[in-house]
């Protein structure tokens, strides 16, 4: 298995992510409170674009919806450990099926009736619209007046109940962030992953083949479902309050697939460069801006828009194909 | 030779064309034949039933003495059919390598198991060289053998090939032709084609099926086939007047 993750890396590629993984284990060291919360974006959106990564990127199944995901493992372990206080790590186990079995709802009735493309990716946003309005009369959880976690002042970090510092959450999520990387190393070289890239390919050359597309794209949606909860339930116990109209928001959806498409769709490496980018210079514009006493309302979309222009203009394949080759690091999916 | 593959009294319509009507014919295990005839005669229509894309109106198809008319293109690769596309669709953002080891993890799990046995299908035809490239970025006839390798790398006892030759120049027609022979006498491999390439058809097939609107006009070996009065009057074209 370890010969199977590092398998085609240049030994300059495994140096520098090692480098990496060493800046971002000491980060909380030297950075304040602000760059801390700012990291914690940077990782939350990376984790997050990996998952949604699985669908797009490897099996080509356009999923415009992801915030349903967020939505249901958020709303899971924070539901259960408001009202029986139990440890997030066991609402995961709830919520990580429920949104599995939310994903391979979608996936059934998109793929057994065939329905492809942007119909596919309608049906997606459909259905997180669909939980948005639930929710939204959803009484258990507060309906629209939004589920709050008890909030009080943690001196230690309680990882069991997730209560603590954000420092807690920063490390969480480089770890899901890292093990979400090595995750889909590991499928993208293995059986399941050569069948996905042939269905993204050409589905009918992939039937052609001997592959069973509905099972294998089956598949890729109920892992990206699964992982993506896991993202939800971080989201609920960082931020501590839940409404329906901002975690099933379709925006939500669209931040969620930015990252991956600026670093590169279908690459390993992107998802995360693509949060860097996004939400690391997007902060620093911000910070630039308030720092010289301007304040413009909604400078970050306009940064976001701004740089999808700019990708799709001049690297349409993402930042990550043609950073890798810079850097001199190519090798397979990497 | 016992038949590997069973076309009996099949039939498709497409609304109110008859695209294949009743057609029937058996191609015994080992052999090479070749479906030729105009354009439209419904060759394509009935290599997709043999393939699972379309299931026909009526008539069966065996195949190693199983029904399979009906299932599914995944599953008749399963089963051990393999089939190239008239117009080529290789994956074409994957590497020639990985092209084929799409096809050699049909039936094995182990992805360097793969590797090694994708690498086997590509000396074989010719593009081992050329593994590292990816699909989108090879000429025509490169492109047409990948076909033929990812289709053979999922070990098929009967090879689907639907117009393989066609835009080939004749060196690498005969190129191919030499390949599919040597894949036919070394592994047994059944092979059906449908050929406009007559230089291929002659020197390949030991069976030629003529099919003209859907139905079949002759059958037999090719030096008869070519004879046939009704073949060169709807297919080959008489030479004099």
């Amino acid at each position: 298995m370890i010969a199977r993750l590092t398998e085609g890396l240049t030994a300059r590629a495994l140096v520098l992510m090692g480098a990496l993984l060493v800046l971002a284990l000491a980060a909380p060291m030297f950075a304040g409170d602000y760059l801390l919360t700012v990291l914690i974006l940077i990782f939350y959106f990376a984790y997050t674009g990996q998952a949604w990564n699985i669908m797009m990127g490897f099996a080509g199944q356009l999923s415009l919806g992801h915030a349903l995901y967020v939505g249901i493992g958020a709303y899971a372990a924070a539901s259960l450990f408001v009202h029986f206080g139990v440890a997030p790590w066991l609402g995961l186990l709830v919520g990580a099926p429920l949104a599995a079995l939310a994903g391979a709802f979608i996936g059934y009735l998109a793929f057994r009736f065939r329905v492809g493309g942007v119909y596919f990716a309608i049906l997606t946003i459909a259905v997180a619209e669909f939980a948005r309005v639930g929710f939204d009369h959803f009484t258990w959880v507060n309906a629209s007046s939004g589920l709050f976690l008890p909030v009080k002042q943690y001196s230690g970090n309680d990882l069991w109940h997730l209560r603590g510092q954000p420092v807690m959450f920063y490390y969480l999520l480089l770890a899901a962030t890292v093990a979400a990387l090595i995750g889909c190393r590991l499928l993208l070289t293995s059986r399941i992953g050569y069948f996905w890239l042939a269905i993204r390919e050409d589905e009918e050359a992939a039937r052609a083949a001997g592959i069973d597309t509905f099972h294998y794209k089956m598949l890729a949606v109920v892992i990206s479902a699964a992982m993506t909860s896991f993202a939800g339930v971080i989201y609920a116990f960082y931020y501590n309050n839940l409404f329906p109209e901002q975690v099933f928001h379709i925006s939500r959806s669209i931040e969620i697939i930015l990252a991956p498409i600026v670093g590169g769709i279908g690459t390993l490496f992107g998802p995360i460069l693509g949060a860097f980018i996004l939400t690391g210079l997007a902060e620093t514009l911000t910070g630039a801006l308030n720092a010289v006493g301007v304040d413009i309302p909604g400078v970050k979309q306009i940064f976001y828009g701004i740089c999808l222009l700019a990708v799709i203009l001049a690297l349409p394949d993402g930042v990550w194909p043609w950073l890798s080759q810079r850097l001199g690091l190519k090798g397979r999916g990497s | 030779m016992s038949a590997l593959l069973s076309v009996d009294n099949v039939s498709k319509r497409f609304r109110g064309l008859v695209a294949v009507d009743r057609l029937g014919f058996t191609v015994p295990e080992g052999s090479i034949y070749a479906v030729i005839g105009p354009n439209g005669a419904g060759k394509t229509t009935l290599f997709n039933m043999i393939a699972g894309v379309h299931a026909p109106d009526g008539g069966e198809i065996k195949f190693a003495g199983e029904r399979i008319d009906g299932l599914t293109p995944d599953k008749i690769c399963r089963r051990g059919i393999g089939r190239t596309f008239q117009i080529v669709r290789p994956f074409p953002g994957l590497t020639v390598e990985d092209n084929v080891i799409v096809g050699a993890l049909l039936h094995r799990h182990d992805v360097a198991d793969a590797r090694t046995h994708a690498h086997e299908v590509l000396r074989r035809l010719d593009l081992y060289d050329k593994r590292a490239q990816r699909a989108s970025s090879l000429t025509l006839p490169d492109r047409k053998r990948l076909e033929v390798a990812r289709a053979l790398a999922t070990g098929p006892k009967l090879l689907l090939l639907d117009e393989v030759m066609a835009g080939l120049r004749p060196t690498e027609t005969d190129r191919m032709v030499a390949i599919l022979r040597t894949l036919n006498a070394e592994t047994g491999l059944t092979i059906l084609l449908i050929e406009h390439v007559m230089r291929a058809v002659m020197a390949l097939a030991s069976q030629i099926v003529v099919m003209h609107h859907g139905a079949e006009i002759a059958q037999g070996a090719p030096a008869d086939v070519v004879r046939d009065p009704a073949v060169i009057h709807s297919y080959l074209g008489a030479e004099d007047v």
